[in-house]
């Protein structure tokens, strides 16, 4: 079976620094993997290179075999490769519903019309509606973005996500910044992301890893260290190396 | 149950629409209050409108989209222009001078936008000053169209509707204009309710974010250019038709520079704040200036740090505020 997400080879140095490595990997459809390594790894930079928010300097991706390296973010997106950010980026002005309407009508090629009302479009805002509801942001679909908890906003990120009804999904860090006790909420909605929808997950909660993931990659200053089941993570050497600092030098100074 | 909620809402949202029917209410009023006080001003209330509607058009790019320019002017003049040209020719129907006036703010807007939206921040400002200097160059230079620093004269439209000449008094000419204006208005309403007006603000506070929701931004910022250029083309062609004249004040920097300001004044992104801006502006001017230029200078200055000190959403985002209090709704009007 042919990965629906592949990346071959995949280099980017910024000024004689390099992020990345020579990163190759593969994901099935439906597959579940978590991308874990030290601050400064190149994880939110390797996300960035996929999506094609940064050229490479080398090595390709492909998208359900199609090779995409070449298309910018906004096709890649369209294509279905759909990620999630480590700092959210939301609007703190519009409400969650205006959100995920937005984001309806895009892939109903709707979001630019200018005879027609926002809110005037049953269709989307049911749908939004119906994502809204599945991720529990129902009670504040109304408020504004900034007035709502940091969880909930996180949960606004996948909700948005979910409704550009990706086939691949790249979550950054999807519990960054949340208080402990609403992470539970969050590693729910992870668990009911579509099963056939293929999921790469950035995340330093090795709990979280451990519940969400049946493989894991392991990523050290720009190159992937380890794959294999989680189980074994913490078992590896060069794993152990890595997150006691030794190549610390190599990425940020965290 | 509370999704069921939402569902039943969604259809129907009575709150904006009620809320733009009062806006324009609020306008026709005034309009009609300046139209029965100072019947010996009613030129210089035209004027006005012409120029809210280039303040107007500047609104769309600057609130709208986060886009500052400092050549607005130049969609302005080319609507002046192109009507005024026009109308010198023959055609001297004035709807049809509006709707000449506004394709070639349009057409203009298209070119402004192409132009402008290849660069951000700084150089994109320079580029607007640079293009409102180049098209006043070209309309200074190209005399035999243009008139060059004598400008157009000697139009005469035909009268509204074949009946209300635009005579001295500038009855015709104002109701024309006020009438122009609601309708431009309303019509704005709805395009910064529509998706694609949503879609501008988010652009304006996170490209990134509307990229990576797999949205262009330069086709939809194209599209605003365009937008405003129609409404800064029909201000110029009203002034145009009502003033009788056009001269290179229409494509100045200055002008673009004071719109800027009456918009900044007034409040940036709801356009009421652009017809705030613009009334108090013009109309401190008028009363000032005609009794000492160098005064007018001043006060424009203090007034413009003490509201970027006091009151850094405009005029009309105070008082809004103030209204937010008292009617406890708390929100932006339009927003
Ligand atoms: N645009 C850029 N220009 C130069 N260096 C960059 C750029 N973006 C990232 N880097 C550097 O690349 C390295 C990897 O950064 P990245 O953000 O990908 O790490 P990360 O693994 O996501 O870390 P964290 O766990 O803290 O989120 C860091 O040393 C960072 O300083
Ligand atoms: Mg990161």
């Amino acid at each position: 079976m042919t990965p629906v997400f592949e990346v071959s080879r995949l280099s980017k140095e910024f000024g004689g620094l390099k992020v990345s490595r020579d990163i190759s990997l593969a994901m099935a459809e439906g597959e579940r993997l978590a991308l874990i390594g030290p601050n400064g790894a190149g994880k939110t930079t390797f996300v960035n290179l996929v999506t094609g928010r940064i050229r490479p300097n080398s090595g390709h991706v492909r998208l359900d075999g199609e090779d995409i390296t070449a298309l910018g973010p906004e096709q890649r997106v369209r294509r279905g490769l759909v990620r999630t950010f480590q700092v959210t980026r939301l609007f703190p002005d519009m409400t969650p519903e205006e959100h995920v309407i937005m984001t309806v009508l895009q892939r109903h090629g709707k979001a630019a019309r200018i005879l027609a009302r926002f809110h005037g479009d049953s269709e989307a805002a049911d749908e939004a509606a119906d994502v809204l509801a599945t991720l529990g942001l129902t009670e504040v679909a109304r408020r504004k973005v900034g007035a709502i908890a940091y969880g909930q906003q996180r949960l606004l990120e996948i909700a948005i996500a979910l409704a550009q009804r990706p086939k691949v999904l790249l979550l950054d860090e999807p519990a960054a910044g949340v208080p402990s006790a609403d992470t539970p909420r969050i590693e729910e909605a992870l668990a009911r992301l579509p099963a056939s929808l293929a999921v790469l997950m950035i995340e330093h909660d090795m709990d979280l890893v451990f519940r969400f993931a049946r493989r894991v990659v392991v990523l050290a200053a720009g190159e992937l260290i380890f794959e294999g089941p989680p189980a074994d993570v913490a078992r590896d050497p060069q794993v152990r190396e890595a997150y006691l600092g030794s190549y610390a030098h190599a990425g940020s100074h965290a | 149950m509370a999704e069921a909620t939402i569902r039943s809402a969604a259809a129907s949202r009575p709150g904006p629409l009620l809320r733009d029917l009062l806006g324009l209410g609020l306008i026709a009023l005034g309009g009609l209050a300046g139209y029965l006080l100072f019947p010996d001003n009613l030129a210089f209330l035209t004027r006005l409108i012409s120029v809210a509607l280039l303040v107007l058009s500047l609104d769309l790019i600057v609130g709208y989209c986060g886009i500052a320019s400092l050549g607005q002017a130049a969609l302005y003049g080319a609507g002046a222009y192109t009507a005024g040209i026009a109308c010198l020719n023959g055609v001297t129907e004035p709807f049809l001078l509006v709707l000449i006036g506004a394709a070639a703010g349009a057409m203009t807007g298209l070119l402004m936008g192409a132009v402008m939206l290849r660069a951000h921040g700084l150089p994109q400002l320079v580029l607007s000053i640079a293009l409102v200097q180049l098209l006043h160059e070209a309309a200074n230079k190209a005399s035999w169209l243009t008139g060059g620093s004598d400008g157009l004269s000697g139009m005469v439209p035909a009268p509204l509707f074949g009946v209300f000449e635009f005579d001295l008094w500038g009855r015709s000419a104002y109701l024309f204009g006020l009438g122009l204006l609601l309708v431009v208005f309303a019509v704005l309403r709805l395009v910064v309710r529509s998706p694609f007006g949503m879609l501008c603000r988010g652009l304006k506070e996170d490209p990134l974010r509307i990229s990576a929701l797999g949205i262009y931004a330069f086709p939809v910022l194209l599209k605003m250019f365009v937008i405003s250029g129609a409404v800064a083309g029909t201000g110029g062609a009203l002034a145009a038709i009502a003033t009788q004249v056009v001269g290179l004040d229409s494509v100045s920097f200055e002008l673009s520079a004071n719109a800027l300001v009456m918009l900044v004044l007034g409040g940036i992104g709801h356009l009421y704040g652009a017809l705030v801006g613009t009334v108090i502006f013009m109309a401190l001017e008028h009363v000032v200036a005609a009794a000492n230029p160098f005064h007018w200078m001043t006060l424009v200055g203090a007034v413009l740090i003490a509201i970027v000190l006091f009151a850094p959403r405009g005029l009309s985002g105070s008082l809004d505020q103030l209204a937010g209090l008292l009617t406890r709704q708390g929100g932006r009007a339009g927003r």
